[in-house]
């Protein structure tokens, strides 16, 4: 699928705001390096167990390219779990996962395809700088052999995300969400096909959780890249997914539109989503 | 189950972390940042250590020596003891204690902060990121440090020897002995087992590391884990390495 370039150059929101008149020329930098297609997802009757604990039981999924599909569920019902099988930190006791058609567990798919993840935790390097946790993939793998273009491409993605100006700042430094937010940026220089969030709003405050959701979006609108968020926040969810899964005890309850899911006849559903302090 | 478990894991990841020294020129900033490291924690104490052991070796060797007549032995007796078998004990003791404890506490708590996942979902190997800069920098810093503490301890045993009234031996007579019996290979002898001890000490604190899960608990676990099988380890195989050497005439 063909990114909608002329899309950037909305300034409602936060990469519209850095392709703006004000801004363009350095956030156009990141807009235009991520240039890769992107894919769809498969799941496809996934089955995991931790000794007793059968985690997943026969999860099947299938994920659009350029769709933003939220998975919800509440603690302990195998969101992370089924994150780290996507991504390939974890292996099936049976089924498969594809993406744009390749098994990930296939040897090859690395060379092919590239999946990104933010953790819950971050997962920054706490060594390393701001820039220098931004930069790592790109110098790892030698996408760049000039430094002064990787130094753009991490300006860019830091701008992005909005933290311009701390690319010298240790992960120590900054607050929980610029963490979020850098994880964010890490994972947009990987020129990413997927792009995983596992809580991305865990322990932030209200506005800094607004401001991830709308950076999702973002990405959702400009970048329309395949984005699949794990949450139990049911408003984020209800904010940026296109389709909405809820996964209870290992097994998808019900996929649907936000709206499909508002509606839902299923009491495991409506449980799930109706106001617990109303 | 767990020793054999424990052995296939560390086994395994030493083969890997050869395989990745292929990689070692184009991380090169890697390993000069763990040498760094390793130099910036271990010269001033080594130092101190070495100066003082020497001193203690020829404190109690010199007046037992000096009983039967044998003072001008001292040299040797010191320089021999240092070069085959101290040096490179307590050069090890103290990068295990160090170093190697420093670095089992911080990729433990890269395993428990899913730093190690993070650089997994980046296509980025562990161990060629992690572990072996480590291991080629401590293979490489531990035979330096054992020259370094050996001179230091010749030193320190010289003017101990020079001082202490029951000796009282000259500088230029413990030398002249020192050179004497300390040849080329006795010192050869010790930095093969300090490259020995190197490798043990980075592949078992590494390992230790990355195995930890769990939480902060977990990682002081995972630290005087790894530092107490490497005093452990490098004591049990300091005994085969010099059979192994004397075997082979390196003696």
């Amino acid at each position: 699928m063909e990114r909608k370039i002329e899309e950037q150059e909305s300034n409602t929101t936060l990469l519209g705001a850095v392709t703006s008149e004000q801004n363009g020329r350095t956030g156009s930098v990141l807009l235009d390096y991520l240039k890769c297609a992107a894919v769809g997802l498969k799941i496809d009757n996934i089955n995991r167990s931790f000794g007793d604990n059968h985690v997943l039981r026969g999860v099947n999924l299938n994920i659009e390219p350029g769709e933003t599909v939220v998975i919800l569920g509440k603690s302990g019902s195998g969101k992370s779990v089924l994150m780290r099988h996507i991504i390939g930190l974890e292996c099936p006791d049976t089924g498969r996962i594809f993406v744009a058609g390749e098994d990930i567990n296939d040897p090859e798919f690395k060379r092919n395809h590239v999946l990104a993840m933010v953790f819950q935790s971050s997962a920054l390097f706490n060594s390393l700088t701001v820039s220098e946790n931004v930069a790592l993939y790109l110098r790892e793998h030698k996408i760049f052999t000039e430094e002064s273009r990787i130094k753009e491409i991490v300006s860019s993605a830091l701008e992005i995300v909005g933290l311009q100006g701390k690319e010298d700042e240790m992960p120590s430094e900054i607050s929980g969400g610029m963490k979020r937010r850098v994880a964010v940026a890490r994972a947009l220089v990987m020129n990413p096909e997927v792009i995983l969030f596992d809580e991305p709003t865990a322990g932030l405050d209200p506005m800094m959780t607004r401001t991830i959701g709308d950076l999702i979006c973002d990405l959702k609108h400009q970048i329309q890249i395949t984005q699949i968020v794990v949450t139990h926040d049911i408003d984020l969810a209800f904010y940026v997914a296109d389709r909405i899964a809820i996964l209870s005890e290992g097994r998808i309850l019900e996929v649907g539109t936000p709206d499909q899911i508002r509606s839902s006849t299923n009491s495991g559903v409506i449980d799930f989503i109706k106001p617990q302090f109303a | 189950m767990e020793f054999l478990r424990t052995t296939g894991g560390l086994l395994g990841l030493f083969i890997e972390t050869l395989y990745w020294c292929k990689s070692a020129i184009s991380n090169s900033d890697k390993v000069f940042a763990q040498l760094y490291i390793i130099g910036n924690q271990t010269l001033p104490v080594g130092a101190l250590i070495a100066l003082f052991s020497g001193g203690v070796l020829a404190l109690q060797a010199g007046p037992t020596l000096a009983q039967f007549g044998l003072e001008e032995n001292v040299g040797g007796l010191v320089g021999l003891s240092l070069a085959k078998e101290i040096g490179p004990i307590m050069a090890s003791i103290l990068i295990a204690g160090r170093v190697g404890s420093a670095m089992a506490a911080e990729l433990a708590s890269m395993s428990v902060y899913e730093e190690i996942d993070a650089l997994k979902t980046m296509d980025i190997n562990p161990v060629r990121y992690l572990v072996m800069p480590r291991f080629i920098a401590m293979v490489l810093a531990l035979p330096v440090l054992v020259i370094y503490m050996d001179v230091i301890g010749w030193f320190g045993g010289g003017l101990v020897a020079l001082v202490n009234p029951e000796v009282h031996l000259s500088l230029d007579v413990y030398y002249r002995n020192l050179s004497e019996l300390v040849d080329f290979v006795a010192v050869v002898n010790g930095l093969i087992k300090a490259m020995f001890f190197g490798v043990i000490i980075s592949i078992v604190c590494c390992y230790v590391g990355l195995k930890t899960k769990g939480g902060p608990r977990e990682i002081g676990y995972s630290v005087t884990k790894a530092v107490v099988m490497s005093f452990v380890l490098v004591l049990v195989s300091d005994y085969y390495i010099t059979r192994i050497l004397l075997f082979l005439n390196i003696d």
